[in-house]
Parts: structure tokens; C-alpha cells; sequence
């Protein structure tokens, strides 16, 4: 109410202002038609104005002001000139606005003039369109309700729009977001139908006339504001776009108080709830693709999303049904083709995509945009169709050196119409694009390189110590044992080459050639009993060999002992062949042979098996 | 299964030279190896995979809350951290009474990634820590099993390990418990003390007790680790297997370990006060006495020595008998014989049941059934007993250590169902080496029944077919084989080449024939072997994705409309972190606690860390009070909000009312004007019309069954309890609904500002409270008045 007290001040020294402000030039809207619009948590104001030239010098601006309790709370505020009328309506002109507060204007208002594209001449008309888009506007009244009751709503303004021109004739229709209505001003010429409420149309007002109306009404309208929400668009050039939109939501309307029962709200819910939060729907660009909805404490599992190929509804319901003032907070993410929105221009490459809230119907506190360009981009600039506060920043992710360059914009109050195409133009190397690969290949490498010269390096401190000594004995000890295993693998090997010259003479009977086998042989063995004999010797004298050294000795020994069988069963066999005795005879006394061999070869495999297992 | 892969490649490897082969044996362990790593990993990723990534359950929360604040204010705030958020209005020192072990480790990890520019949260860090550490743990597996019998054992057991369900229930992701590194931490510990007993070296002393720091830090279990050793050390001792190794493997790892021990301020001076450190000073003082033993003997003649031995055995036993008498009289000075509680409940498994309502209350505190052995070790479970007879050809010193290892693990996973997992890494290990026994004696009867096959087909060929063009050739063939199966041996010698010198020498003594089965024998136990643990991969698979994954936070049902998700826990917990004021005290059964501090950021009265008996019984008093009663207890205690957990609108059967008779038990062990029988009806736990006043006119009933009866057309049927509720209309009036649940599961109720003081009331609330007073004098009613 303190607020209300507040505006009636300034009703006053506006009435005040009426007699004693300046008359601004000698412009006269001869017409002025206005639409305000209530069903929204955000209040669109639509002036339609005709602006006429009645005095001699020509204009080149149009002065619109606002009292300064709308003024600040003005989102927005574009107008756009036409010319002609009705059918010959010509192309529309945006008109650059800005603040010019001249110094003899009343007190608590604001001035906004457009400067038009060409001077107005004497008697010369324009017709002007203009939207205003003001937040913060609806007054809640009362402050706090409870689960069943419906939230009610206080708008103030001037029946008259308070010009610094002279207005022949004005009207003013405030749509209501339901028929229903608690009060409102009535003055002469009010008309309420349907959902509107008319004042006017007024003849002859001077400047700065003013006439407070109040409208008291009902909405049910969830009134969704984002306290602070961040936008993060990652650039990657290997093909996406990421988008990451963290919000910070409140429910703006009436403050729930009393006990909240689930009961009421599932049995009777556009009773009981009426004006809850239920869900948002964002849309999100075609193709959008691996999308996410979460906060902090994991994914929330209330989505839905319909694809088709002009867009992508994400439907998206907050954790609890959201009452008045209660508050919750969350992410969602997605991302993009890269050709969707990144371009090529020239040297320059840049990146297009809205500027706010893919969310509809959500108003938008303090916006932080950051844009993180692709590691060794250079020359960036940002370029966006209305004022923002910009500064530049370097964001470090996934490897990287340098640092990403990244844009950031800030601004306060986003509405929706605030959701148009912005740029940022940079220039990039498509050859940085490797660095990171190459990076990790060369760190792999090297980690590769680092574990060969360890493994094949001597890092002992001390060439002299104890244990270093002994580990250099047992590597020589493991050399000789393993020179001895191939000198034995080779005497058996030889075995079996006189066993299958054996083979040879059953089939041919050529005893000569067996003999030469046998020559070689023998003299072969006997070279290797000698090697076998001085590698012995050097275990011998190895303390580190000591307790292998029993089994070593005893497989030469054994392999002696085998070596010495099959050469009597050699020399007996081609014995009997040289005398052609007979075979029952020599059979057996080569059978009993042959049984000595085959223990003696098993016992010698074992032997081999044990020493290969240390 | 691994080494049955590594024989098989090995054999068709052409013949090159040894150390080439040496390398690719190496490589291919490795490459197993890494497999294993992988498989552990990727196991364990069900959970992220069917639900989200995401902590699970109740104390990975707090541990991930440390975390988050470990990275946040860095170490020393994270020492110095009084937390004023739980136990209100107590608070909790969190620096001092946590195992920081698995909090540095992440903390550290995280930091790690950050420094390379790796933007990894801490919550994907916490969540994939577990994961990461089974894959070490499986690792640390192959490295004990390799000291105590091998390479293939080794892979064997690392395989094992990597997907054995009672471990994979501890660790899968999100799972981000104590246990999932203290697992590693155990095993790790068990390989670097095999090591020193088998090399006797003082680098691995030192690095095992750095590992035994480590498992300190990480999780109370290691006091396992601490009766463990000195209980095997003894038993070499009395077996007469001392060694200067034993020693060396012991003697550093008492000293600095228990110094290293003592540097975690949860442990601090516990580490040489308390009776579960006994054991190992007590073998120490044995290990020292002993190697003095060995000492003289060696220096003096047999005869002298006897003489010593008498003087000193009879001196010793007087000194012995005085320390001993002073020892017992200081331990039976405390209450608790120097044991903490849980430690004696381990070693009499009735004793929590009887003294600590508290720990019995908890379900993994519980002792298993046998179905859970099966469930959770599947064929290992009859794959030990083979395993502990190979332990015993020939028995070792380190597998002397894994048979008592795998006895100890067994009677303590019999208390406690929760101590299956350290029974795991012991039947891993075991099966692990039964396993690679069996496909050993398989392969080497069918290779030598190869073998003695080609033998006899040449004998054949020479002897009863000369003169046969076909010979020739066969013969040739059968000598390339052969000269095969001769260039194979060196390299079978190289992969098994190990640089210890001890073990041969004991190897030799007992050094027989190999054992040959008959080759259809070997074949078919083969592919019985192969079935078996297919059906051990099959389970594990099974209960990875089934019975281990949910996240319990989330619940999910599969319905006829597809699947159905039950997120309430977090719905709650958001609207209280967002709605609420920051300060506010939320009240709710100890359960809930730490998940309370850590998603909804409010303050609790109580919470998993069951430090303080008296507030918590406070709380079941007034969970168990009626109305008004517990309005007061709740007002004394600042709380403003009391969170219930109600499944008896979706049938959610771990709720609070199926809870509450453990708030009665702990309430009245503490405020004796509780008592159990008057909540139950015929010793009977029942809700529906015969339940007694008493339980109809409870807290706890009131708050979960408020408005109940409306959302069915006034029958209030419960679909936990299957009954219709027996108190259906009735008011609040000093708590209000605040919150519920879509599904009801939780409801959060605030708690009503005390009323205006009326002038006329006053006389009337006064003769009230003073006909009240020499009640509330006598007994103990509300702590905080």
C-alpha cells in the first residue's frame, strides 16, 4: 500500500505539471490509440499514435514519456513509423530511441524521444506504432493467499497518456486475462465488455493531463520469473554447439501461506492451485539434440519432448508444483548442429542464435550470457540489436593451454520480445583444431618413450652394493642355466636324429649311412659335453647358483647317462644289421635298452621342466 | 578363463627367440590385465546406465558433502571442520571423527583432472571413484595371487574379483562408501606383506606400511588388518616357519604403522589404547622374544643355550605373570573391556541385539543368510574348499596367509552381512587359484596325451610299416612337432621366471610327478570348468544390472504403461533446500540425516552417524509421543520442520511407520515412560483398528497417516501393511502440512510457533502443567527442560 501512497504523489505533481510544465514544439497527436495488456505477468503497452506538424519549423524527434515508476520498469521500448495509411500503408521504419530528459520537464518523468527518419515538416503527419513493455507492473493485492484462494491483481496508470504534446482525441483498452474483475475506476466514458475495460475516447486533453485509473482483477496466470539465469553456448568446431541454461525461478505472484495439501491439489487441481506452476515449455531450435534437464542433485525425470523439423518442444515440469513465492532452481541443456548457426563470412566466421530464454512467458531478472569460443579464436565482437553491458573473460576446459576466449553479456529485465538473433564474429585457425589431439599424442608417446628407457635402464645408485652384486650373479647364473638347457634341447635333439637313422636303416638297410650318422654325432656330443662341462664349472663357483646347482648336475649327469644308452642301442642294433643276426635276439636286448631310455628320458624332462620353472 | 586364453595363444606362437617371447608374455598379462581393469569398471556402470549418474543410498551423501567441501575450502578448514549443520544443537567435529581416506582420494583426483583442465565435477568424480578403485582392487588381487601362487592364479583371481557381486554390490557407480577404496586398500596391504615375506625386502616393509596408512584413512575395517597379520606372524612362529623375513615383514610395519596410524585424528590415540591394537603389540613383543631366541642360539654352544633357555623361561614367566595381571586389571577397569561396540558385537554376535538397539537396527549389521552367500559369491562359494587343498600343495608361508585370511573372513562375514565383502577378495583369491589348478592339470593331461599320441604314431610308423612311401612323411611331420613342443619349453620357463630366490627352495622339497588324467576325464571337466564359470559371469552380470544398481533414491516400477519413476526423496529435498529458510532444523528419523544436509542444505537434528544415543532416542521419544508432547520436545529443540517417510500409498515398504518400532526401542532404552509393549497389541505390530491407542495417538502415526483416508473414498487402506488404518479422521493441531510428495512418500509438516498467551487461558494451561509437574520430576521426559 506504501506503494500506492507513492503513485498518488505522483498523480499529484503530475496534475501540478499539467499547469505550470513547458509545451513541448508544436506537435499535436491528432490521434492516439492505446492497448494495454494485462493477461501476462509482463504488461505490453501498444501505443498507435498520428503526430502532426502544426507549427513552422520542421522536427526531427518525437518525444514519448513515461512516469518514472513505469519508466523503470521499462523492458523495452520500440517504435516504428508508417507511411500512409490503411492499403498504401508504406514500409515501416524502426526508430532509434533514446533518453533525452530536457531540464525544464516536470518532476518524476521520463523522457524517451525517437528520432524520425525525416524532418516533419509544417502541417506534414507521421504515424507511429509503439510497443512498451513494462515487468514489475501488476501489484499484488493482497501479498499472500492460501492454496484455495486466486491471486488478485492491482494496476495503476492514466486513463490519459501523459504526452508532452497536446492529444485531440485518445483512448486507452486494457485487456484483462478474464472476464471476471474485481473493481476499476470508473470514469466518464468507461465501457467494460468482455474482457476489456475502454476509457475514451477523450477529446482535446492538453499535455501532461492526467487521470488515474486502478484496476483490481483476478489472474491465474502462473507468473514465472527467473531471478538470474545463465546461458553458456560452447563452440566446438568439430561439429556442436552446447547450450547450458542455468535458472534460478521463482514464482512472482502471490505469496502462498497456510499449509500446502497434495490432497486438494491432485483431487481438485484448477481449484485448489489454480495458479501453480505446473510445467514450462522451452523452444528449443530444430535438431536440438542430447537434452537434458537437471539441478544439482541429479536429472530430474518430468520431461517430455516433441521433435519435429521446425522446432523441438521441451516440456519440462519443475520438481513440485511451484506456489506463489516458492522457489526452485535448475538446468537444462542441448545442443546444436554447428551449421545450424555457425557461418562463414569472409575470413570472419559467426555465430547466430537467440539471445534469451527459449522459454515462453518467463521474465528474466539478470541474464548472463556466455559465449566460449574454440581455443585461438581472435579479433572477437559481439554484435546484439539493443543495449548491453559486454565484457570479456577466458573459460578452461577439456586440455586446454590457453584458455577460451569468452564473450560475456549482461542484462537486466529480458522479456521475451528481448528473444531475437545475435552475432559474434571471430576469426579461427582451423588448424588450432589439432593442437589437442596432437597433445595427447605426443603425451602418450612420450609415456610410452619414459617406460622404455626405464625398463631397459640401470637406475642403481649403488654399483657396488650387496644386493646389486647378487642380482647381477643370478642374471649371470640364469644366462648359464639357460646356455645349459640349450646344449642339453640340442644333445636330445641329436638322440632323436640317431633314433631316426635307426628308423632308416629298419627301411633301407644302409648301414654305411647310419655309421656316418653316427660319427657326426659322437663327435657333436662330445663338443657339447665339453661346453655343458665348463659352463658347470662357472655355477660351481657362483654362490648365488648354490641351490640349483643338484638339479643341474644331476640332468648332465642323467643326459650322460641317457646319451651313453642310445649309443649302445645304436651301435648294437647296427651291429646286428652289420652280422645279420637274429632279430628275436637283438630285440630283446634292445628292448631292455629301450626301457632304460625312456625312464631316463622322462626323468630328464622332469629335470628340464623344474629347472625352466625357476 | 584367462589362463586357459593365455595357454591357448601361446601355443601356436612361432618358434623365436626367448627374450621376444619373455616380452609377449609380459604384454599379453598386461593386455589381460588391462581387460580385467575394463570389465571391473564397466560392470559396475549399470547404475548410471538404467538410472542416472548419481549418489546412491544414505553415506555416500555425507561423503560426497565432505567433498564437496574438501574442494571447496581446501584441506586444513576441511581438518578443522566443526559442522554445525547436523546433531543441532550439538553439532558434529567432522575433521576428527571421519575416515578421510576415501575424501582426500577423490578430493585429490578431482583436483588432479582441474590442473590438466579436465571439468569434471566433484559429484561425476565421487560417482565414478568406486568404479575406478574395484578396477585397482582386481589389480591388487593379481598381484597377491601372483605371490602366492603365480601368474595364472593371478589373472585367474583378478578376474574373479573384478565381478564378484558381493563387491560390486559396495561399489558400483555412485556407491561412493568407505568400503569401495578401503577394498583396494585391504588387498593392496595383503600383497605388499606377502611380498616382504617372500623377498624380505625393507623397501616393501616400508611401502606396506604406507598401504596400511592408507587403509586406516580409508575405513575402520582395518583393524582387520592389524589382528590379521600378527595372527599369521604367530602362526609361523608356532609352526616353526620363523624367518629374518617374518620379521622384517612384521617388525616395521608395527612401528611405523602404528605411528602412521596414529596420525588420523579419528584414530589418534586409539591406535595404541584400545584392545583391537593389542594383538599386534602382543605378537610383537613374541616376534622379538623369539628372534632373540634364534639370536643366542646361533652365538652359543647347544649346551649354554639350554641353560639360557631354563634361566630365562623362568625369570620370563614371573615378568610375564606380574605384566599380564596389571594388563587384565586395566582392561577390566573399562566398561566395555577396551572393545568398542562394534567390535564386540564381531566378537559376540548376540551382543548388539542385547546392549546397542542402534546398531541392530541396521540391516547390513545383521548376520547373513545362507541364500546371501550364494547371492553374493555365487560358485566361488564351492570353489574355496578346492582352493584352500591347493593352498596346501605345498603350503607356503604366504599361503598359509590367504587359508587364514579366507578362515577369519569367513566367521566375521557370519556376524555381519556387511563383512561378505572382505570374505570376497579371500574366495576370489582362492577360487581364483582352485581354478587355475584345475585348467592346469586339464591342459597338461590333454598336452600330454598329445604328446605321447604323436610319440606312439611314429613308433607305429617306424616299426609296422617299412618300406612305406607315406613314413617319410608322417615322421617328418611328427618331428616338426616335436622339435615344437621343445622350443615351446623356454618359454614357458620365461613368463614364469620371478625374481624371488626362497620359493624354489621350498618347491624343491616337495617336488613330485605331475598329475595326468585321463584325457576324456580332462576334457569334459574342462568344459564342466568353462560352464562353471560362465554361470559365475552370467550371476554376476545378472546382479549387477538387477539387484545392485538402483540408486535407492530413485525407485522405478515397471507397470503395464511402461516404466514408472518414484523420485519423491528429491522432490522433497528440493522443495525444503529452496523453500525453507537456510537456518531452519529439520527433524526426521536418523536415516535421513545425511542425505537431508547434503541435497536439501538444512540443518538436522540427528543423522547416520550414530554418535550420540541420547539425542537420538530423544527424537524417537518424540516420534513415539503424543501430539502435544512431542511439540514440546520438538519446540526445545529449534526444529521447525518434520520429515516422514510414508509408502502406504504406493506400497514403498522401507517407510518410517515400518521403522517405528526401532524409534520405540531406542526412545524407551533411553526415556523409560516409552515402552514397547504399549505399542503393540498382543505382541503384535499393527496399525489397522485393533492397534493400541497408544500407537493410534503417536507422532509418527498421526504424520504419516494425516488426511490418509481421503484419498481412497474414506477406507484408508495401506497397501505396505495390507489393512485399512484404524484411526481414519483426525486433526493436527500443533504441526500443519506443509509439503507431500507426488506419491506421498514424503510429507514434511511444520511445526506450529507457540500460541499467544491469552490472559484468560493462563490459569486454566497453569493448574495443567502443575498437575503435570511431579510426573515430568520423577521421570525423565524431555532432555532440554
Amino acid at each position: 500500500m506504501c506503494k500506492y501512497g507513492f503513485d498518488l504523489l505522483v498523480v499529484m505533481v503530475l496534475v501540478f505539471a499539467v499547469y505550470f510544465g513547458p509545451v513541448r514544439s508544436d506537435l499535436v497527436i491528432s490521434k492516439l490509440d492505446r492497448r494495454i495488456d494485462l493477461t501476462s505477468q509482463i504488461v505490453r503497452v501498444t501505443l498507435t499514435l498520428k503526430v502532426e506538424n502544426t507549427g513552422l519549423d520542421p522536427v526531427s524527434e518525437v518525444s514519448l514519456t513515461f512516469p518514472e515508476h513505469q519508466a523503470n520498469n521499462l523492458a523495452l521500448l520500440v517504435a516504428i513509423s508508417t507511411e500512409g495509411r490503411g492499403k498504401t500503408r508504406g514500409a515501416a521504419t524502426n526508430l532509434p530511441i533514446k533518453i533525452k530528459q530536457p531540464d525544464d520537464s516536470p518532476p518524476l518523468l521520463i523522457w524517451y524521444a525517437a528520432s524520425l527518419p525525416k524532418e516533419l515538416n509544417k502541417g506534414e503527419s507521421l504515424n507511429m506504432d509503439v510497443l512498451a513493455v513494462f515487468t514489475h507492473m501488476l501489484q499484488l493485492f493482497p501479498e499472500k493467499i492460501t492454496q484455495a484462494e486466486s491471486q488478485l491483481f492491482l494496476f495503476q496508470d492514466s486513463a490519459h497518456f501523459t504526452s508532452p504534446y497536446n492529444v485531440k482525441i485518445q483512448s486507452v483498452t486494457v485487456k484483462l486475462p478474464s472476464e471476471r474483475v474485481e473493481a476499476y475506476t470508473k470514469l466518464e466514458n468507461t465501457k467494460f465488455s468482455g474482457s476489456e475495460i475502454k476509457y475514451g475516447p477523450y477529446e482535446s486533453l492538453p499535455a501532461f493531463s492526467y487521470s488515474p485509473v486502478v484496476i483490481h482483477f483476478p489472474s491465474d496466470k502462473p507468473f514465472v520469473v527467473a531471478k538470474e539465469l545463465v546461458r553458456e553456448i560452447e563452440i566446438s568446431h568439430w561439429g556442436n554447439v552446447q547450450v547450458t541454461e542455468h535458472y534460478n525461478i521463482i514464482h512472482g505472484g502471490a505469496q502462498s501461506t497456510g499449509e500446502f495439501s497434495r490432497l486438494d491439489f491432485q483431487a481438485r487441481p484448477h481449484v485448489r492451485g489454480a495458479s501453480a506452476v505446473r510445467n514450462l515449455i522451452a523452444m528449443l531450435p530444430p535438431r536440438a539434440h542430447s537434452i537434458y534437464y537437471r539441478d544439482a542433485i541429479g536429472n530430474i525425470s518430468t520431461s517430455n519432448i516433441y521433435a519435429d523439423s521446425s522446432k523441438t518442444l521441451l516440456e519440462i515440469e519443475p520438481r513440485y508444483p511451484m506456489f506463489g513465492g516458492w522457489k526452485t532452481s535448475f538446468t537444462i541443456g542441448y545442443g546444436l548442429p554447428l551449421q545450424d548457426c555457425l557461418f562463414q563470412l569472409g575470413g570472419t566466421r559467426f555465430l547466430n542464435i537467440t539471445f534469451g530464454s527459449p522459454m515462453n512467458d518467463v521474465l528474466i531478472e539478470n541474464l548472463t550470457l556466455k559465449v566460449v569460443l574454440p581455443e585461438g579464436s581472435r579479433d572477437v565482437s559481439v554484435s546484439v540489436p539493443f543495449s548491453v553491458k559486454q565484457s570479456q573473460e577466458t573459460t578452461f576446459s577439456h586440455l586446454d593451454i590457453a584458455g577460451r576466449p569468452t564473450v560475456v553479456v549482461e542484462k537486466v529485465n529480458v522479456v521475451p520480445e528481448h528473444n531475437q538473433y545475435f552475432q559474434v564474429h571471430y576469426k579461427f585457425n582451423n588448424l588450432s583444431l589439432l593442437t589437442e589431439p596432437l597433445m595427447l599424442i605426443v603425451g602418450i608417446f612420450s609415456l610410452f618413450v619414459a617406460c622404455i628407457i626405464y625398463m631397459h635402464a640401470d637406475f642403481t645408485i649403488s654399483k657396488s652394493s650387496a644386493s646389486y652384486l647378487a642380482k647381477l650373479q643370478w642374471d649371470e647364473v640364469q644366462g648359464t642355466i639357460q646356455q645349459l638347457q640349450v646344449i642339453i634341447n640340442r644333445c636330445l635333439s641329436i638322440h632323436d636324429k640317431l633314433e631316426a637313422s635307426l628308423r632308416e636303416l629298419s627301411r633301407t638297410g644302409d648301414v654305411q649311412a647310419c655309421k656316418a650318422v653316427r660319427k657326426s654325432a659322437d663327435s657333436l656330443l662330445k663338443d657339447l659335453s665339453k661346453e655343458s662341462k665348463s659352463l658347470l664349472a662357472t655355477l660351481q663357483s657362483s654362490p648365488q647358483a648354490a641351490h640349483i646347482l643338484p638339479k643341474v648336475e644331476e640332468l648332465v649327469v642323467k643326459e650322460n647317462d641317457l646319451q651313453e644308452k642310445i649309443m649302445l642301442k645304436h651301435t648294437m642294433v647296427v651291429d646286428s644289421y652289420e652280422k645279420k643276426s637274429g632279430g628275436r635276439d637283438m630285440e630283446s636286448r634292445v628292448s631292455s635298452i629301450q626301457q632304460k631310455i625312456s625312464v631316463l628320458k622322462q626323468e630328464v624332462d622332469d629335470l628340464i621342466e623344474f629347472i625352466e620353472d625357476i | 578363463m584367462a589362463v586357459a586364453v593365455d595357454n591357448l595363444n601361446n601355443k601356436p606362437t612361432q618358434p623365436v627367440s626367448s627374450t621376444l617371447r619373455f616380452a609377449f608374455g609380459n604384454v599379453l598379462a598386461f593386455v589381460i590385465l588391462l581387460l580385467i581393469g575394463v570389465l571391473a569398471f564397466s560392470i559396475r556402470l549399470f547404475s548410471v546406465i538404467k538410472y542416472e549418474s548419481v549418489i546412491h543410498e544414505f553415506d555416500p551423501y555425507f561423503n560426497y558433502r565432505v567433498t564437496q567441501f574438501l574442494t571447496k575450502n581446501g584441506i586444513y578448514d576441511f581438518w578443522n571442520w566443526f559442522d554445525d549443520r547436523t546433531w543441532y544443537p550439538l553439532g558434529r567435529v567432522i575433521g576428527g571423527t571421519v575416515y578421510p581416506g576415501l575424501t582426500l582420494t577423490a578430493g585429490t583426483i578431482w583436483k588432479v583432472l582441474q590442473s590438466l583442465n579436465i571439468p569434471l565435477s566433484v559429484e561425476t568424480v565421487c560417482v565414478f571413484t568406486a568404479p575406478v578403485f574395484s578396477a585397482f582392487a582386481s589389480w591388487a588381487a593379481y598381484l597377491l595371487t601372483k605371490e602366492v601362487k603365480g601368474t595364472g592364479a593371478g589373472l585367474t583371481a583378478a578376474v574373479l574379483l573384478a565381478m564378484v557381486p558381493s563387491y560390486i554390490s559396495r561399489s558400483v557407480a555412485g556407491s561412493y562408501d568407505n568400503e569401495a577404496v578401503a577394498i583396494f586398500a585391504l588387498i593392496f596391504t595383503f600383497y605388499l606383506y606377502v611380498k616382504t615375506l617372500n623377498t624380505g625386502s625393507l623397501f616393501y616393509a616400508t611401502l606396506n606400511s604406507i598401504a596400511y596408512f592408507y587403509m586406516v584413512c580409508s575405513w575402520g575395517g582395518y583393524t582387520f588388518i592389524i589382528n590379521l597379520i600378527p595372527m599369521h606372524v604367530l602362526l609361523c612362529i608356532v609352526t616353526g616357519r620363523y624367518s629374518s623375513r617374518l620379521y622384517i615383514a612384521y617388525a616395521p610395519l608395527v612401528v611405523l604403522g602404528t605411528l602412521l596410524a596414529a596420525l588420523v585424528p579419528v584414530v589418534g590415540f586409539n591406535a595404541v589404547m584400545t584392545s583391537e591394537h593389542f594383538a599386534s603389540f602382543l605378537v610383537f613383543i613374541v616376534i622379538h622374544v623369539v628372534a632373540l631366541a634364534y639370536y643366542i642360539k646361533g652365538i652359543l654352544s647347544p649346551k649354554m643355550f639350554k641353560v639360557a633357555a631354563t634361566l630365562v623361561v623362568s625369570v620370563g614367566l614371573v615378568v610375564c605373570c606380574a605384566v599380564v595381571a596389571v594388563l587384565v586389571a586395566v582392561v577390566a577397569s573399562s566398561p566395555t573391556k577396551g572393545w568398542s561396540g562394534r567390535s564386540l558385537s564381531l566378537l559376540d554376535p548376540t551382543y548388539a541385539s542385547k546392549y546397542i538397539p542402534i546398531i541392530a537396527s541396521v540391516s547390513e549389521h545383521q548376520p547373513p543368510t545362507w541364500p546371501s552367500y550364494f547371492m553374493d559369491l555365487n560358485v566361488l562359494a564351492f570353489l574355496v574348499p578346492a582352493g584352500i587343498i591347493a593352498c596346501f600343495s605345498p603350503l607356503s608361508d604366504a599361503s598359509s596367509f590367504v587359508i587364514l585370511y579366507l578362515v577369519m573372513s569367513v566367521y566375521f562375514s557370519g556376524v555381519m552381512v556387511r563383512l561378505m565383502l572382505v570374505l570376497a577378495p579371500a574366495a576370489c583369491i582362492m577360487s581364483g587359484i582352485a581354478l587355475s589348478e584345475a585348467f592346469d592339470v586339464f591342459t597338461r593331461s590333454i598336452k600330454y596325451y598329445i604328446t605321447n599320441l604323436s610319440e606312439s604314431l611314429q613308433i607305429d610308423a617306424g616299426d609296422t610299416v617299412p618300406g612305406n612311401n607315406a613314413a617319410p612323411q608322417i615322421d617328418v611331420l611328427k618331428n616338426d612337432k616335436k622339435e615344437d613342443s621343445l622350443k615351446e619349453r623356454p618359454s614357458r620357463k620365461n613368463k614364469k621366471k620371478e625374481k624371488e630366490i626362497e620359493k624354489p627352495s621350498v618347491k624343491s622339497k616337495t617336488e613330485k610327478k605331475p598329475l595326468v588324467l585321463p584325457v576324456e576325464a580332462s576334457f569334459f571337466a574342462l568344459f564342466l570348468t568353462v560352464l562353471l564359470g560362465g554361470f559365475y559371469v552370467v550371476h554376476s552380470v545378472w546382479a549387477a544390472a538387477e539387484a545392485y544398481s538402483a540408486p535407492s533414491i530413485v525407485l522405478t516400477s515397471h507397470s503395464h504403461d511402461g516404466l514408472h519413476v518414484f523420485d519423491d526423496f528429491r522432490e522433497a529435498y528440493a522443495w525444503l533446500s529452496h523453500n525453507t529458510e537456510v537456518d531452519d532444523k529439520v527433524a526426521s528419523w536418523w536415516d535421513y540425516g545425511y542425505q537431508t544436509t547434503a541435497m536439501a542444505n538444512r540443518t538436522v537434528i540427528v543423522d547416520n552417524n550414530t554418535w550420540n544415543n541420547t539425542h537420538i532416542a530423544t527424537v524417537g521419544t518424540a516420534m513415539s509421543s503424543p501430539e502435544k508432547a512431542a511439540w514440546e520436545i520438538f519446540n526445545s529443540l529449534d526444529v521447525k520442520y518434520v520429515l516422514v517417510v510414508f509408502g502406504g500409498l504406493v506400497g514403498y515398504p522401507s517407510d518410517d511407520i515400518n521403522k517405528f518400532l526401532w524409534m520405540v526401542r531406542i526412545g524407551g532404552g533411553v526415556f523409560p515412560h516409552i515402552k514397547e509393549p504399549d505399542y503393540l497389541r498382543d505382541g503384535q505390530y499393527r496399525i489397522d483398528s485393533q492397534a493400541t491407542p497408544t500407537m493410534l495417538n503417536s507422532l509418527m502415526y498421526k504424520l504419516s497417516y494425516f488426511r490418509f483416508v481421503e484419498t481412497d473414498g474414506g477406507k484408508g487402506y495401506d497397501r505396505v501393511r495390507r489393512t485399512e488404518i484404524g484411526k481414519k479422521h483426525f486433526k493436527l493441531t500443533r504441526f500443519e502440512e506443509v509439503f507431500t510428495t507426488h506419491h506421498w512418500m514424503v510429507r514434511i509438516y511444520k511445526v506450529k510457533p507457540q500460541k499467544n498467551r491469552i490472559r484468560g487461558k493462563t490459569k486454566k494451561s497453569k493448574s495443567k502443567t502443575s498437575s503435570a509437574t511431579p510426573r515430568s520430576g520423577t521421570i525423565k521426559k524431555n532432555p532440554w527442560h
